[in-house]
């Protein structure tokens, strides 16, 4: 075997190093420095995160099963930003006393996780996309049911874990029905054994794959589960649930659409999408109006969200896939404010629902500004960068040119004003509405400072810094991008 | 008697719907995670019975069902798991009583 292949993927060989070091210092070091752990995880990511934007050959290892190239590579950068972000933020609650004989298991279980997520975008070989899918959506599982006293916790993991493992069960039969039809399971060599010629098994077979992936991003039909796991899991997992974990998927599902089943099911595929999209985008808005808890608010903003990011994989050309990786970045950075600021305030006071969040202002002037200011990027306020992430994905999917996307793009823009609504109850109650019991001031941790710090110039900066898009599409624009490009408009 | 392909692919589609109507119409999380166990189990016979009728110069579909039956068992370990928390939480393992959180 020929081991400088391994060389091919120097980020994922980074995060096993990341990974390695924090279980040494959980096993190996004295029960009295164990506080430290969490500082010590999130100063070794930090550093792998800077180590990550070093530039990585491009190719494929391992007989065509894993590739790597300039947007695997962006991809994982951007799903390190976030995860960077949501471990800064996790310090201060693994350091309580609650966690404490958990508190590596906590870090170990989050970068498998990624790990898994990194596989899923960078293989080529659908056996190497399901053992990431698992690994990714296994710890989560577990990392779900991590508050132990807390009942809610565990009725979510239940849910979590039984619908995941059946979602994966349909997507394999899926699966099945592709190697039964084709005879292999590279990416490559399907999509060339099933061009030009139709079959109806193979359309079967391509439903089952949306809907075990769709569970995983929560479209509409699939999205049950979505809300109570939001509202059980710790608010930290929430976080990296509804952001890292979708991105990934929304980025894995773009590349087996258009890579394997782009060249003669373009048509099949796009219908079924353009159904999801639509009945996600207008139900994950109406049911998030009468939300009160705003972890529950959030998971269905979130579920409408995953709608507009399909509006880029709808599109399936060079603008699509790069406005699709914007808008992950700037939603990233939207929610996790928002997880951020909801993280605090539960963490000091337990408090999560809307009308506790009446007065805000008054006592908490910052947590309010940077919760206006996630608010306003999340419903796509202009000076903000979620105006600018809405606006590429719409041009992106305009980029077509066919009436049928401009009609979806139509609903799409309707939807963006109905969110509004809710996503400005949000701020009404924290700077017009008066309560007796206001939520008191409070300081909170520096941790927690510092990674809301960063979202809010996040949010501020990104749609200003007109590079960061330029990069990217430059990115999915390269030769190397456009030969997968080039079979769907065969 | 020749056994041909199709004899292996309907048990095993029957299996995955017997597991798709144990799925729904279970109450005990347990019965649950069997019919579970049954959609797994299927999808494995459908790779090998592809594998052997149909393709039988190589070994991908063999080498997937190793990999699926090892997923599955995690899958289960950890699922398992979480129904006794969920039974130590709750002392019931009947999906009507953990209701908790609804819309």
């Amino acid at each position: 075997m020929d081991y400088s292949q391994f060389l091919m993927m120097p980020q994922e060989i980074g995060l096993l190093v990341v990974f390695l070091l924090v279980f040494l210092y959980d096993t190996f070091m004295p029960s009295k420095s164990h506080k430290g752990l969490p500082l010590f995880a999130t100063i070794v990511f930090g550093l792998f995160t800077i180590y990550s934007f070093l530039p990585v050959p491009d190719g494929s290892a391992f007989g065509d099963m894993f590739e790597s190239n300039k947007a695997t590579w962006a991809m994982k950068n951007i799903l390190n930003i976030g995860m960077f972000i949501v471990l800064l933020q996790s310090i201060k609650w693994t350091n309580s006393d609650f966690v404490a004989i958990r508190r590596g298991e906590f870090f170990e279980l989050m970068l498998l996780t990624l790990f898994g997520m990194y596989l899923m975008i960078s293989g080529r070989h659908f056996l190497v996309f399901v053992i990431g899918l698992e690994t990714a959506s296994l710890p989560l599982a577990t990392l779900v049911a991590f508050e132990k006293k807390y009942y809610e916790s565990h009725e979510a993991a239940a849910k979590y874990v039984l619908t995941a493992v059946f979602s994966s069960a349909i997507m394999l039969l899926g699966l099945s029905f592709v190697y039964g039809i084709t005879g292999t399971l590279y990416f490559n060599e399907i999509a060339s054994s099933v061009q030009g010629n139709k079959s109806l098994l193979l359309i079967v077979a391509l439903a089952f794959l949306i809907s075990g992936v769709g569970y995983k991003l929560s479209f509409v039909p699939f999205h049950l589960w979505t809300a109570d796991v939001y509202q059980g899991a710790p608010t930290m997992v929430t976080s990296y649930l509804s952001v890292i974990s979708k991105g990934s998927a929304a980025f894995a599902f773009f590349v087996i659409l258009v890579q394997v089943f782009g060249a003669a099911y373009a048509p099949v595929w796009e219908w079924m999408l353009y159904a999801v999209i639509v009945i996600t985008i207008t139900v994950g808005n109406l049911f998030a109006i009468r939300q009160r808890n705003l972890k529950r608010f959030l998971a269905f903003s979130s579920i409408s969200q995953a709608g507009y990011i399909m509006l880029g994989v709808i599109a399936a050309n060079a603008e699509g896939m790069a406005s699709m990786m914007y808008y992950i970045l700037v939603y990233i950075f939207s929610n996790l404010a928002a997880f951020g600021v909801i993280a605090v305030i539960e963490r000091k006071t337990g408090k999560v629902t809307t009308d506790d969040y009446n007065g805000l202002f008054k006592t908490n002037p910052w947590l309010a500004f940077v919760m206006m200011l996630a608010m306003f990027s999340l419903g796509g306020i202009p000076p903000f960068a979620g105006f600018f992430s809405k606006f590429f994905i719409f041009m992106g999917a305009c980029s077509t040119g066919s009436v049928a996307i401009y009609v979806l793009v139509f609903i799409a823009l309707v939807n963006t004003i109905i969110s509004l609504y809710y996503y400005l109850l949000v701020v009404k109650a924290m700077f017009i509405r008066q309560d007796e019991c206001v939520i008191p001031a409070f300081k909170s941790h520096w941790s927690e400072k510092a990674g809301l710090w960063i979202c809010s110039l996040g949010i501020i900066l990104i749609g200003i810094v007109s590079c960061i898009y330029t990069g990217i599409s430059n990115i999915t624009n390269s030769d190397a991008m456009s030969t997968m490009f080039s079979m769907i408009q065969q | 008697m020749d056994l041909n392909l199709i004899m292996y692919l309907i048990p095993s589609l029957i299996m995955f719907g017997c597991g798709v109507y144990g799925f729904i119409t279970r109450k005990n999380m347990i019965a649950i995670l069997i019919s579970l166990e049954l959609m797994l189990n299927s999808v494995d016979i459908n790779f090998v019975v592809f594998n052997r009728y149909l393709f039988p110069a190589q070994q991908e579909g063999m080498f997937f069902t190793l990999f699926a039956i090892a997923i599955a068992a995690a899958e289960t370990a950890v699922a398992i798991a979480i129904i006794i928390n969920v039974y130590r939480a709750a002392k019931n393992v009947d999906i009507n009583q953990i209701t908790k959180m609804k819309f």
